[in-house]
């Protein structure tokens, strides 16, 4: 092949050279290529994070709390409240009661048990309603535009002043005759939905332009059917993301307001009054406290990595970098 | 003359990705004499950017030069340190990149980027110098207030000014080679050639020698002596510029002479007819690649079926349209002025005009997505600023767009078979199961599988979404078809068998079509009726064939000269 390139030659005289059609096959213009199975954006996060180790790890962590927060009776049979002798306080670690007993003579392992639930309902409660919050003021604000989303734009940024925990301390201690699961969770939900619909309003703004929405305007579809048809699937994957790890941090801020004392009522079984309640023995029993720590760190700990991992996917780039 | 300036001998550049290596470019071997110059040309793709950028030793993320060497003056650019490159990048070759909106940084003064550049390449150094330098560089690249516009910032210029400034930069240091990648594909033609003339007159005056790489055949063959096709990573034919257009012997090549629209509309012109171009060269071309994508044909079988059909009646009527865009603390901005035009049914007119032009806002307009200032548009004898609700759905039916980005247009998320089928569904057209016999026959029409309707955009090209966007403009049957750049994102093979699928379906159908474009040589083999836009006013308004062989206005005129290719012989 290089013999038919033109040679250093004086005169300058370019040779006119043609590639032998054997080396250089032509293929058809603009050929298919299917050949692989049907793939999307969610088709191809989901191939992704299946071949991810820490995917699983932290889905079997969160399958795990799921199943002791349902069926909290397959893992103890002892009561973590009724039970309790004063004669065991601190007591060690035996066969029937795995990680010792607390100050006041309760199972330690049958509290973290029971407490799964509260801790898992408060993130999922929370979560749905920051999701519901963030989607719908983000979503509207971000296509609709104009004086809606000064509006709401606005509005939400009143709640995105306030610190979430400092507005759920004062919540709880103004309700303190009410506290139970579902006023602990609006607490916190009520002032941690404007983030995710800051999210949501940047990708709406983004999405809302593309010519696939211009199409279906075309075709004769309504501006609010285009919104939840086009507009909002293509704009949610980084909400799911921070959703994922805004329930990490609810079931952080109920532990946190529970330790404050204006959580959940002592009665409550819940990480977060385990916690509290085992700080005053820190030094004798530290064991006390690390357990339910342990069980606490763990979920959130699974919770914000798949997050991670779940972004990772949905972003092809970083998949690309791979 | 001595020793060739740059000599590329088996070449091979691989992008390392998680499926292993990825050849781009595979054994490419030239020679480039000084004083010459050189044009790569080739679809996306191709290669032709990599190899530029391997010899500057700029590659992206994990590319990397596998195999080869590259000469300059003797010295193996392949195995250059990072050092040894520094010194020769800006002072031995000068590189000016594709797009000068984005390869000036935003923050800082022209000036100071031109000076960083001169210094960097120790040019001049001492304050003065260095500002004298800076002045006479940029006067140099056509810049007349070039000691005033130094403090200016980018976005004060235009595109055409900052890819000046660009060139500037490149030829700072009077560099051997110079290397333009693209350089005016982002700008309107008349700034194109423009550009283009200055580069030439300027590096024959400093006898710089210029490789550039560009996608445009007819371009490459005006302002390059030498041309280098490459396809899938390998050169198929080079040689001198001239003959290869005239005697396309790879296949590879007719078919991209076949298809480039600027040499389809030279050759319409140097044989007077469409059907005398025909029957010229194209037509051994077109035994080669396929009728499909030769760009002759497809004007001869459009006009075959327009003659067919003889007088009709309008489907659309514009009067006087205008539209005046308020714009916060500036006034208004009138983007289109007293508009008028009629297109009649079965017929394609082109609306024609540079960036800003007003084109795409009448677009909006007539598919009732803006609002007209004043004026009428009048479709199937309703005018549209007076319909009820009920009836512009009604209308919305009669009258599709398709857009010009092949990758905002569809819906990532939506599979083929339903983004065809929604039109239909929105408008509550048959049961589940026609629909599905609908979808089938529209793939069918623009030449798709029937397997695509489980498959997602993604997985398809630039052309193959287009034809789904046409598809979906199909479905409810529409009698309007508003092509709002619909080709001009395209490769050229590409581009030339969609517009043949467009005549096609025109003939088929008795579609109407207003196709809206920058570039007048498309033009030629798709329209009958074309009118010239410029600054929201049409300035000139005719048949295809006068406007092309008779042009009245000043501004058409540049605009067809703007036309790469224009000074070829072709030898038809």
């Amino acid at each position: 092949m290089p013999d038919n390139i033109p040679s250093t030659s004086p005169t300058r005289r370019l040779e006119h050279y043609v590639a032998p059609l054997e080396e250089t096959p032509l293929e058809e213009i603009d050929s298919l290529k299917t050949d692989g199975k049907p793939s999307n954006l969610w088709i191809d996060a989901w191939h992704d994070v299946r071949r991810r180790p820490m995917f699983w790890i932290s889905a079997a962590l969160i399958l795990l709390v799921v199943i002791v927060a349902l069926f909290p009776t397959w893992f103890t049979q002892v009561p973590p409240n009724s039970d309790c002798q004063l004669s065991n306080s601190n007591g060690a670690p035996s066969a029937e009661h795995p990680l010792g007993f607390t100050r006041q003579g309760c199972d330690v392992f049958s509290r973290i048990v029971h407490g799964a639930g509260t801790s898992l309902s408060v993130g999922i409660i929370v979560t749905l309603l920051v999701f519901t919050l963030g989607v719908l003021f983000g979503s509207f604000a971000g296509y609709y535009g104009g004086w809606i989303d000064s509006v709401l734009s606005r509005f939400g940024d009143i709640f995105f002043s306030i610190p979430y925990i400092l507005a759920a301390v004062v919540i709880m201690s103004v309700l303190a005759n009410y506290r139970n699961v579902w006023v602990i969770s609006l607490a916190i939900g009520l002032f941690a939905w404007p983030a995710t619909a800051r999210v949501l309003r940047s990708e709406i703004l983004r999405v809302k332009n593309a010519d696939f929405v211009t199409a279906a305007t075309a075709i004769g579809l309504s501006r609010f059917r285009i919104l939840w048809s086009h507009v909002v699937p293509n704009s949610i994957a980084p909400v799911i993301v921070i959703t994922t790890i805004s329930l990490a941090s609810a079931i952080v801020a109920e532990a946190t307001l529970s330790f404050l004392g204006v959580g959940l009522p002592s009665t409550f079984m819940s990480w977060g009054n385990d916690i509290a309640q085992a700080q005053t023995t820190l030094r004798t029993a530290p064991q006390v406290l690390v357990y339910p720590s342990i069980a606490l760190s763990l979920t959130v700990f699974s919770f914000i990595m798949l997050g991670e991992v779940v972004r990772d996917a949905l972003d092809p780039k970083a998949r690309a970098q791979r | 003359m001595s020793a060739p300036l740059l000599e590329v001998k088996d070449l091979e550049v691989g992008f390392r990705t998680q499926a292993g290596v990825v050849q781009a470019v595979r054994g490419v071997n030239f020679t480039l004499e000084r004083g010459g110059s050189l044009a790569i040309v080739g679809e996306s793709g191709s290669g032709k950017s990599t190899m530029a950028h391997a010899i500057i030793n700029l590659l992206p993320g994990t590319g990397h030069i596998s195999g080869g060497q590259i000469l300059l003056d003797g010295q193996d650019l392949a195995t250059a340190s990072e050092h040894e490159m520094e010194q020769i990048r800006g002072r031995k070759i000068g590189f000016v990149p594709q797009d000068p909106m984005s390869n000036l940084n935003p923050v800082w003064s022209i000036g100071f980027q031109v000076e960083e550049a001169i210094r960097a390449n120790g040019i001049a150094t001492g304050r003065k110098e260095v500002k004298q330098r800076a002045i006479q560089v940029l006067k140099e690249a056509g810049l007349q207030d070039a000691d005033r516009r130094l403090k200016q910032f980018p976005h004060q210029f235009s595109g055409g000014m900052r890819q000046r400034v660009l060139i500037g930069m490149g030829l700072a240091a009077n560099p051997q080679l110079l290397i333009a990648d693209e350089p005016t594909s982002a700008l309107d033609v008349t700034v194109q050639r423009v550009i283009l003339d200055h580069l030439e007159s300027l590096t024959r005056e400093l006898g710089t020698t210029l490789l550039f790489i560009t996608h445009d055949l007819g371009l490459a063959a005006e302002r390059a002596e030498q041309l280098l096709v490459m396809y899938k990573g390998r050169v198929v034919e080079s040689g001198p510029s001239v003959e290869i257009l005239q005697n396309p012997r790879h296949p590879y090549t007719q078919r991209l002479v076949a298809a480039a629209p600027s040499l389809a509309s030279r050759r319409i012109q140097a044989s007077g007819s469409i059907a005398a171009a025909e029957s010229s060269i194209a037509a051994e071309a077109s035994t080669a690649a396929g009728d499909e994508i030769d760009l002759i044909a497809t004007a001869e079988a459009r006009a075959e079926a327009l003659e067919a059909a003889g007088t009709r009646p309008p489907a659309i009527i514009v009067e006087n349209l205008t539209k005046v865009f308020k714009i916060r603390g500036a006034g208004e901005f009138t983007a289109v002025d007293d508009v008028s035009f009629q297109i009649a049914k079965g017929t394609t007119t082109a609306l024609v005009g540079e960036s800003g032009s007003g084109k795409s806002t009448v677009a909006k307009m007539l598919l009732k997505l803006e609002d007209a200032t004043s004026g009428k548009i009048v479709i199937d004898g309703k005018d549209l600023s007076a319909v009820s609700p009920k009836e512009l759905f009604r209308l919305r039916s009669q009258m599709q767009p398709v857009f010009q980005d092949p990758y905002g247009s569809l819906n990532p998320l939506r599979n083929i078979g339903n983004t065809i089928s929604e039109p239909l569904s929105v408008h509550k057209i048959g049961t589940k199961a026609t629909r599905r016999e609908r979808v089938f026959e529209l793939l069918e029409q623009v030449s798709l599988p029937r397997t695509l309707v489980t498959r997602y955009p993604n997985e398809l090209s630039g052309g193959q979404r287009q034809r789904i966007a046409i598809a979906r403009a199909l479905a409810l049957k529409p009698d309007i078809v508003i092509l709002d750049e619909a080709v001009s994102a395209l490769d050229v093979l590409v581009q030339a068998q969609i517009l043949r699928l467009l005549a096609d379906l025109q003939a088929e159908l008795g579609l109407t079509y207003l196709f809206i474009t920058h570039d007048l040589a498309v033009v030629r083999v798709i329209a009958d009726n074309v009118c010239v836009m410029q600054k929201g006013r049409i300035v000139e308004a005719a048949s295809t064939d006068e406007v092309f062989d008779n042009p009245k206005e000043q501004y058409t005129r540049d605009l067809l000269a703007a036309i790469p290719g224009a000074n070829i012989e072709l030898g038809a």
